[in-house]
């Protein structure tokens, strides 16, 4: 079985909006995004001592080679990172677009997602790639299990949770409950190097350069604001009152 | 009396030191393994891959990792943190020219002035302190990109890998074990759980900075401490944007440090330019000081509120902050010998450190330079490495290294004295290039101090208004750390102590590790670990306690400083 | 100007977060709603007393599982006609607004918080302690509202205008089926679920004392959470711990209970929509960003304010 994991390389401490392009500064530190880690993990898991192949994808700047190869470290077998200036600034529409370009060459049965990217700018990617490549999709999978040719999920509403069976080849995003994921060892960490890595253009995903970036996209940013204000603050004294107070202030606001 | 020494740590060398216990087709060989991605370390590194670049056939029999480096933090740079004013020379050295590297430029002027609580005095810079040629950087980016170029050069770098162990076999070291991962509070494996492993290999370097772990399990297990204990500066430092250039480096001395000799507060400030629109603000302080309520975190607040200060910082931003300490017994406290079979020790790890001049990290590289020659040395046809490796240190102290430490070999001590006689000393000695002699002064282990207490100095620190002056939570957060908390606790100290120890330990952490627990109703109380706020500066085994490292990619992730 | 609203259902009734955005699609322009399920006819004339004119119904069993894809079908036959698709997020409406997003290529900027009459969308970035105006480029303009943004607004209108929306289903949205599902009534909330969380903190005092955070938790129908501080000394376990190193919670109401508000504690439940705090000390940093803040003790103050609550739900 082939099973692709998306992964996001991202920002790491605390963040920092750029105020010329109004995005996330990105020039910083970055690591592989914790969450897309527990998909990597369940890929592994998956294919155990199989013969299937784990193989991850990127879209991103050429930095994001390390998050791949923190990936490989951990057990993949080959990484895909596509870096192309023309990507950058991709929204949704556009990141989705490369993305499916590059998984479907791979064609694997199984695309595995994590739950959301820390510097959430991808929470919502799985559903999107999904569409493009005209599968089925199931998001929030705190389990998951493959027979034959069908996937099996259980899946985390706020209601409870769904078993949802889904005929492969399938996209999954995972959640973070469904596994921890393991530590690279030093072998794994030292023949992440040897192992295959390929580097992408947007053209080679099959996606023309208007598509992508900036100039594929369908959304934009405008401008950066103040905080959203908290609005009044009060501050009262803990005396006889004061749990009164407190009802009446949760009453108002409608929270009892 | 009462000193930290009295209450020792639950830590003995000989934990750390062991042989090889993996199965031998599971060791991991190498050809030369070096331990810390600092200056040191990663200089070695890259000469070694010089080296082997030039002599294919030593690298041959190498095997498939001829080097590798292993680096405690998240990766190489995490860890790293100084003012820094470089001197250049060994860079060159080691191959670069200076306009290739990330610096923030050569030194153009500079300043020392002495502080009392409202003037600044400005004084000619003591002879020591003239930076003339002298580049600025941040030893957290120098470190990223000269990892960079060791893993261009052929060297393998591990990250978030920590040496634990010393792998000895016949008196021999052939090796380190990693540490362990995914273990939980209680030391108990967790799902993810991650043994160690032993990496062997023909040469170890380590490098791993002040207060090295293996480093001090090495010099305990092959009895190499000198007569002269080291003693230790505590350094926490700022990184601000700021909307006037600096345009010069700033040393000074006096406020808020207490000159008297009883309270032995040694040390002063550094504000260096980093550009135009950012500059780097540290405090430094010798951990020989007496008041448990010193807090050397409190006392860079308290400078920042000095007018002179003030003014450089206003309109600006603070966007890092760091600790760490740096040995500072100088030439007195080197150790009888930088090499043991299979060993060499390079760098701040064994104090080859220029406390007067505040200057270590070219030593640091010159050390690792000469370490990656002595290792290369050893392993060519015929050699005898034991006569390899001690050429090492004939090459330390003959060198540049030895002749600069040497000649201000007594300055440390002499600042015991107190502020003004010391000083005084101090530059006869420089002008005199070390000729005058004062006469070997003991040092004292900074935990035999005896401790006192100035009553309501810890209150008096400024309070944290979060824009000129700042908390430790709030430090420990910008400093990147964070660490899972739910470890094994990396900390050895006594934890039932006088309520004058866990005070002195408690304000000395600038990372708020350490708290009051109970009282003991017989005057002691115990004291409260948060350990996974550490930013592993080392204080603590200066102080009476003992760091040891926690599970690899734990700590800071500092960026510029 | 039009908006199509798709309103989620659950057990019968309209998602109030649904409704909250039907609300402001209301005020905007002229709101239409789209209902997806299976015997779902009658929650259109529920649709019209909230604020849509219209209603668009996919009434069908194969429609009742709530999957996303055979959604984003009945949705992209109808969104072309509008100026923007309004979701009030949840698990099935994220997916449902980025499939939708992919099939017509059309934008989605989601996690908004408000959006304007001329479509500029607000969001909050970087743990919220950023607010970035965003746009779309072109039409139909999706828009995924963060949960609990906007109140539902009843207006007392009439029938709605309901037509039966066309159902056709892309192959790959047969896919996928339930086959079983669990609705939880379990011991309360989990932390990352819960609409209300109280948390303690040291100044609780003693482990014991967490009974009062639990007591309170219990009342108003919350999870209980702790602090760093509270879990690293062993009082309460390291899964309720919120923060920098624990979770990252945002509920509709947070308690909390002898809590600093060290800022290794704020990132983890700073965008919590109302904050409460009770600590002894009038400087803790929590009142900085709490929306009422009661300088008193946990121990005076907690109980009673449980009682109370209790006597307001009875």
């Amino acid at each position: 079985m082939k099973i692709a994991v998306c992964v996001k390389h991202v920002p790491e401490g605390p963040g920092r909006i750029d105020p010329g392009s109004k995005r996330l500064d990105r020039t910083g530190e970055g690591a592989l995004n914790h969450f897309d880690a527990n998909a990597v993990e369940e890929a592994l898991r998956l294919k155990g001592d199989g013969e299937g192949e784990v193989v991850v994808v990127s879209l991103g700047p050429e930095k994001a080679a390390d998050s791949l190869r923190k990936a490989l470290a951990m057990g993949a077998d080959r990484a895909v990172l596509v870096s192309d200036e023309a990507a950058a600034g991709s929204d949704l529409v556009a990141t989705s677009k490369v993305l499916a370009g590059a998984l479907a060459r791979e064609n694997a049965d199984l695309v595995l997602f994590g739950q959301q990217a820390s510097d959430a700018d991808g929470a919502v990617l799985w559903a999107a790639v999904a569409e493009r490549l005209r599968r089925p999709v199931v998001s929030q999978a705190a389990e998951l299990t493959v027979s034959g040719d069908t996937v099996r999920v259980k899946r985390q509403t706020e209601y409870g949770y769904d078993v949802i069976e889904a005929s492969l080849p399938a996209v999954v995003a995972v959640s973070d409950a469904i596994n921890e994921p393991r530590y690279p060892s030093l072998k794994g960490i030292m023949g992440a190097k040897k192992k295959p890595f390929e580097t992408l253009t947007v053209s080679d995903t099959g996606v023309a350069a208007d598509e992508a970036g900036e100039a594929g996209s369908k959304t934009e940013v405008r401008a950066l604001g103040a905080p959203p204000s908290r609005g009044e603050s009060k501050k009262i004294e803990g005396d006889a009152n004061a749990a009164q107070a407190i009802v009446d202030f949760l009453a108002e606001k409608r929270l009892v | 009396m009462i000193r930290a020494s009295d209450f020792p740590p639950p830590f003995a060398a000989s934990e750390f030191v062991g042989e090889p216990t993996d199965p031998a087709d599971e060791r991991i060989e190498v050809g030369v393994l070096v331990v810390g991605g600092g200056p040191a370390g990663l200089a070695c590194a890259i000469r070694l891959g010089q080296l082997l670049a030039e002599h294919p056939d030593v690298a041959e029999r190498m095997g498939d990792v001829p080097v590798a480096l292993l680096e405690k933090g998240k990766q190489p740079g995490s860890h790293l943190l100084s003012g820094a004013v470089v001197n250049p020379r060994a860079l060159r050295k080691l191959g670069y020219r200076i306009e290739d590297l990330p610096s923030y430029g050569p030194v153009h002027d500079e300043a020392v002035y002495v502080l009392t609580r409202r003037n600044a005095l400005r004084i000619p810079p003591p002879p020591t302190m003239r930076n003339h040629g002298n580049v600025v950087f941040s030893l957290s980016r120098l470190g990223r990109r000269l990892a960079e170029d060791a893993e261009e050069g052929g060297v393998t770098i591990l990250p978030e890998t920590v040496g634990e162990k010393l792998l000895v076999q016949h008196g021999r070291v052939v090796g380190v074990r990693t540490g362990d991962k995914g273990r939980g509070r209680e030391g108990e494996p967790l799902g993810n759980y991650e043994p160690g492993a032993d990496i062997v290999a023909k040469v170890t370097v380590l490098a791993e900075g002040t207060q090295g772990h293996l480093t001090g399990v090495a010099l305990d297990h092959f009895g190499l401490r000198g007569d002269e204990p080291q003693v230790w500066e505590l350094g926490v430092k700022e990184v601000w944007k700021v909307p006037r250039p600096l345009g010069r480096v700033v040393h000074t001395m006096g406020w808020p440090l207490r000159t008297a000799a009883r309270y032995r507060e040694f040390g002063g400030s550094f504000v260096y330019p980093m550009g135009d629109d950012m500059l780097t603000i540290g405090m430094v302080v010798g951990l020989d000081y007496r008041d448990v309520e010193l807090s050397a975190h409190d006392l860079l607040q308290e400078l920042k509120t000095h007018p002179k200060i003030r003014k450089l910082l206003a309109g600006g931003e603070r966007v890092a902050w760091g600790a760490k300490t740096i040995p500072s017994g100088g030439w007195h406290s080197l150790p009888t010998r930088l090499h043991a079979p299979g060993l060499l020790l390079c760098g701040d790890g064994v104090g080859l450190v220029n406390i007067a001049r505040l200057k270590g990290v070219h030593y640091a590289i010159e050390s690792g330079r000469l370490a990656a020659e002595s290792a290369f040395a050893s392993l060519q046809r015929g050699a005898t490495p034991a006569t390899a490796l001690g050429a090492y240190d004939d090459a330390i102290r003959s060198g540049f290294i030895g002749r600069d430490l040497y000649e201000v070999r007594d300055m440390r001590q002499v600042f015991g004295r107190g502020f003004f006689v010391g000083g005084a000393l101090a530059s006869a000695m420089t002008v005199s290039k070390g000729r005058l002699a004062i006469g070997k002064m003991r040092a004292e282990p900074d935990a035999e101090q005896p401790l006192l207490r100035s009553a309501g100095r810890a209150d008096r620190y400024p309070a944290p208004d979060g824009t000129l002056t700042f908390d430790k939570l709030s430090s420990v957060f910008l400093s990147g750390n964070k660490t899972r908390d739910d470890q094994p606790n990396h900390i050895r100290v006594e934890r039932r102590v006088p309520r004058e120890v866990a005070d002195l330990w408690i304000n000395m952490c600038p990372a708020q590790v350490y708290e009051l627990g109970t009282e003991g109703g017989d005057g002691t109380v115990t004291v409260q670990l948060a350990p996974s706020n550490c930013v592993q500066c080392g204080a603590i085994t200066a102080k009476g306690g003992r760091l040891t490292p926690p599970e690899g990619g734990s700590g800071p992730e500092y960026t510029s400083t | 100007m039009s908006i199509l609203v798709f309103l989620e259902h659950h057990d019968g009734e309209i998602q109030k977060g649904s409704l909250g955005v039907l609300a402001k699609a209301a005020s905007l322009g002229d709101a239409h709603a789209v209902i997806v399920g299976g015997g779902v006819g009658a929650l259109a004339a529920e649709a019209g007393k909230y604020g849509a004119v219209k209603v668009h119904v996919a009434d069908d069993a194969s429609l009742d599982p709530p999957l996303p894809q055979p959604r984003v079908d009945v949705l992209a036959k109808l969104a072309g006609d509008y100026d923007a698709v309004f979701f009030a997020n949840s698990v099935l409406a994220a997916d449902v607004a980025a499939g939708l997003a992919a099939r017509l290529d059309a934008g989605l900027n989601w996690d908004l918080v408000d959006v304007t009459g001329d479509f500029t969308g607000k969001r909050p970035a970087l743990q919220d302690s950023v607010l970035v105006d965003v746009g779309w480029k072109s039409t139909p303009r999706l828009a995924l509202f963060r949960a609990g943004s906007f109140d539902a607004a009843p207006t007392g209108g009439g029938e709605p205008e309901t037509t039966q929306a066309a159902v056709e289903l892309e192959e790959h949205s047969r896919a996928a089926k339930i086959v079983d599902q669990q609705l939880e009534e379990a011991s309360g909330p989990s932390i990352e679920d819960a609409d209300v969380i109280v948390a303690g903190g040291r100044g609780l005092g003693a482990p014991e004392n967490f009974t009062l955070a639990e007591e309170l938790a219990r009342a108003l129908g919350g999870a209980v959470g702790a602090t760093r501080a509270v879990v690293d000394a062993g009082w309460y376990p390291y899964s309720a711990q919120i923060g920098q190193t624990g979770k990252t919670v945002s509920p509709k109401l947070y308690v909390a209970l002898g809590i600093s508000g060290a800022i290794q504690h704020k990132v983890g439940m700073q965008s919590s929509n109302v904050i409460v705090a009770i600590n002894k000390d009038p400087n803790a940093p929590i009142f900085e960003f709490s929306d009422l803040g009661v300088v008193g003790d946990v121990h005076e103050v907690v109980p009673k304010l449980t009682e109370l609550v209790k006597q307001r739900k009875s």
